[in-house]
């Protein structure tokens, strides 16, 4: 089934700076299934947020047209039901963060969708635990951590019980320990709780673990494939301004030294592994 | 350093005034600010004064933290007094200079004047140190509720309230930020004349409204992905009950404002 299609979409807007039409989005044809995790890769400008920000009509196709489960997303008296399927979760927690505590502010989404006090206090309940924030929820969320904050932002959406969440660059502006955290609650969300996940970002590795890598250069889909298929073809990903893994960068400057080494080892833990191998072997 | 300002004043805290219905303890308010402005006569300055000490008990406020709420308004007091001391004139003068009188009437008067606006300044303060921020603003939506019939945007005015109360706490940390940021490039906050000192501030509030302004953009886009679309249709997770506390309490406040009328009859002398 597919969760999010887009059909030939098309997005320009003109710039303040020398009033020149700039294009964002050549005509965009892609489809995402339903429970995979797809991570959407490319460098700034490449229009990866825009494209996210079409998938709860938050930004309203120029040409073409965008689907979600089957909904337009142009029809404005579908707009609330769209965006409580998709989810979106953006980079900065701070200004994503509504109330002055934590479960309020979980609270928020299911009170803006007039649920019943009872029935959102399992969804505010039960969202905070899917993140492990539970034993926050009645602090105030200036106090909390980058890490945490994100969290709690992450189960403000959890709270709708959206189809699919969108991830747009969620790790940004984290330290490595929350970058962590987070992306293990995006597995997570994929894993157990059956949720589309789609996360752009400009970190290669957190788009190791996705089913699927779409790479995007100046408005385009110019790869679109597996991990091990994306990160393999090195030249391509340099051309549009990315790098490739540090453990596919490091696998291959061992195979320049001589060493056999698979290039398809993508985890750390594969990487290694193909290492430990690779030595046992030599020795 | 920005960071140590406490907001609201509000002290956490589990006694049955902290308990109380939000709605209700706005009513108490406004009922004891009447009931000073009735109050007349010895009695009926007890009777306000012993109210007062009873809830400040109940509350578990020290009494240091009250006094600390008065430092402000000294002036104000003292202003009261000197003006009430110097230009009521009455019938037994105490003192008399030149053009400077002191009658007894006059000492009366400051008396009364000042512990009243002492009692009004120590009672509100308790409303504040006892209910936190987003239960008042809670409070007033729901009491101001009907006014939405007369066309009133009562939601959005209590939604803007409560972002506001949200991001005090980060434009502060942002503003400390920054200072170190400029500070870092040579600009000298504390000394200099004011005029100097005023021109310091331009490069902190610039780049302050700059970021404030893009906040605010992402915040709106981040509620309208939560389905935010004004307050139709909204429910609340925690809706506000009014138990039998809240129903004795304005009972008790009702029965304050009759006492302090009947009071008003009861004089001794000039008292």
């Amino acid at each position: 089934m597919v969760q999010i299609k887009t059909d030939n979409l098309q997005f320009s807007y003109t710039s303040a700076v020398d009033s020149e039409q700039k294009i964002v989005l050549r005509g965009l044809d892609l489809e995402i299934e339903k429970g995979t995790f797809v991570a959407v890769l490319g460098h700034n400008g490449s229009g990866k947020s825009t494209l996210a920000k079409h998938f709860n009509a938050i930004l309203l196709p120029q040409g073409g047209a965008v689907y979600v489960g089957g909904l337009n997303t142009s029809d404005e008296s579908l707009i609330l039901e769209i965006r409580r399927r998709v989810g979106m979760v953006f980079q900065n927690p701070d200004n994503q963060i509504v109330a002055t505590v934590v479960e309020e502010d979980v609270a928020f989404a299911p009170e803006n969708l007039g649920y019943p006090p009872a029935e959102i206090r399992r969804r505010v309940d039960e969202a905070l635990q899917n993140v492990g924030m539970y034993e926050y929820r009645n602090h105030a969320p200036h106090l909390l951590s980058g890490g945490q904050k994100q969290r709690v932002a992450i189960a403000g959406v959890l709270a709708m019980e959206p189809e699919c969440v969108v991830f747009d660059e969620p790790t940004a502006m984290l330290d490595p320990k929350g970058r962590e955290s987070i992306v293990k609650v995006i597995r997570k969300l994929r894993n157990e709780l059956g949720v589309t996940v789609v996360l752009i970002t400009h970190h290669m590795d957190e788009a190791v673990s996705a089913d699927r890598v779409v790479v995007m250069s100046s408005g385009e889909i110019i790869m679109d494939g597996t991990p091990r298929e994306v990160f393999m073809d090195e030249i391509t990903l340099r051309a549009a301004g990315l790098d490739i893994p540090e453990t596919t960068s490091l696998i291959h400057s061992l195979r320049e030294d001589g060493m056999d080494l698979p290039l398809s080892a993508l985890t750390v833990e594969e990487c290694a592994e193909a290492i430990f191998v690779a030595m046992k072997e030599g020795a | 350093m920005l960071k140590d300002i406490t907001l609201g004043q509000f002290f956490p805290g589990n006694t049955i005034v902290h308990r109380l219905d939000p709605r209700v303890k706005l009513l108490l308010t406004l009922v004891y600010i009447t009931a000073l402005f009735i109050a007349q006569g010895l009695l009926g300055y007890i009777l306000m004064l012993a109210v007062l000490l009873t809830c400040l008990s109940l509350s578990k406020i020290g009494p240091k933290t009250v006094l600390r709420g008065l430092r402000p308004v000294i002036i104000i007091i003292l202003l009261t007094v000197i003006l009430n001391v110097f230009f009521i004139r009455g019938e037994t003068v105490l003192f008399e200079w030149r053009f400077i009188v002191i009658t007894r009437e006059g000492l009366v008067t400051a008396g009364f004047m000042a512990s009243r606006l002492i009692m009004l300044i120590i009672g509100t303060f308790l409303l504040t140190y006892t209910t936190s921020p987003i239960a008042l603003t809670d409070g007033l939506e729901q009491m101001l509720n009907p006014l939405k019939k007369i066309k009133l945007p009562i939601h959005e005015l209590a939604m803007m309230m409560s972002i506001a109360l949200r991001f005090i706490p980060t434009l502060i940390e942002e503003t400390d930020k920054i200072m170190s940021a400029q500070k870092a490039r040579g600009i000298d906050f504390e000394t200099g004349g004011l005029i100097s000192r005023a021109r310091a501030v331009v490069p902190l509030i610039i780049p302050l409204f700059i970021s404030a302004f893009r906040r605010a953009d992402e915040l709106a886009t981040a509620m309208e992905s939560r389905c935010y679309h004004g307050g139709e249709g909204r429910t609340r997770m925690k809706t506000l009950k009014a138990a039998w506390q809240d129903y004795t309490a304005l009972l008790l406040g009702a029965g304050i404002i009759a006492a302090v009328i009947i009071l008003r009859n009861v004089s001794f002398g000039i008292l």
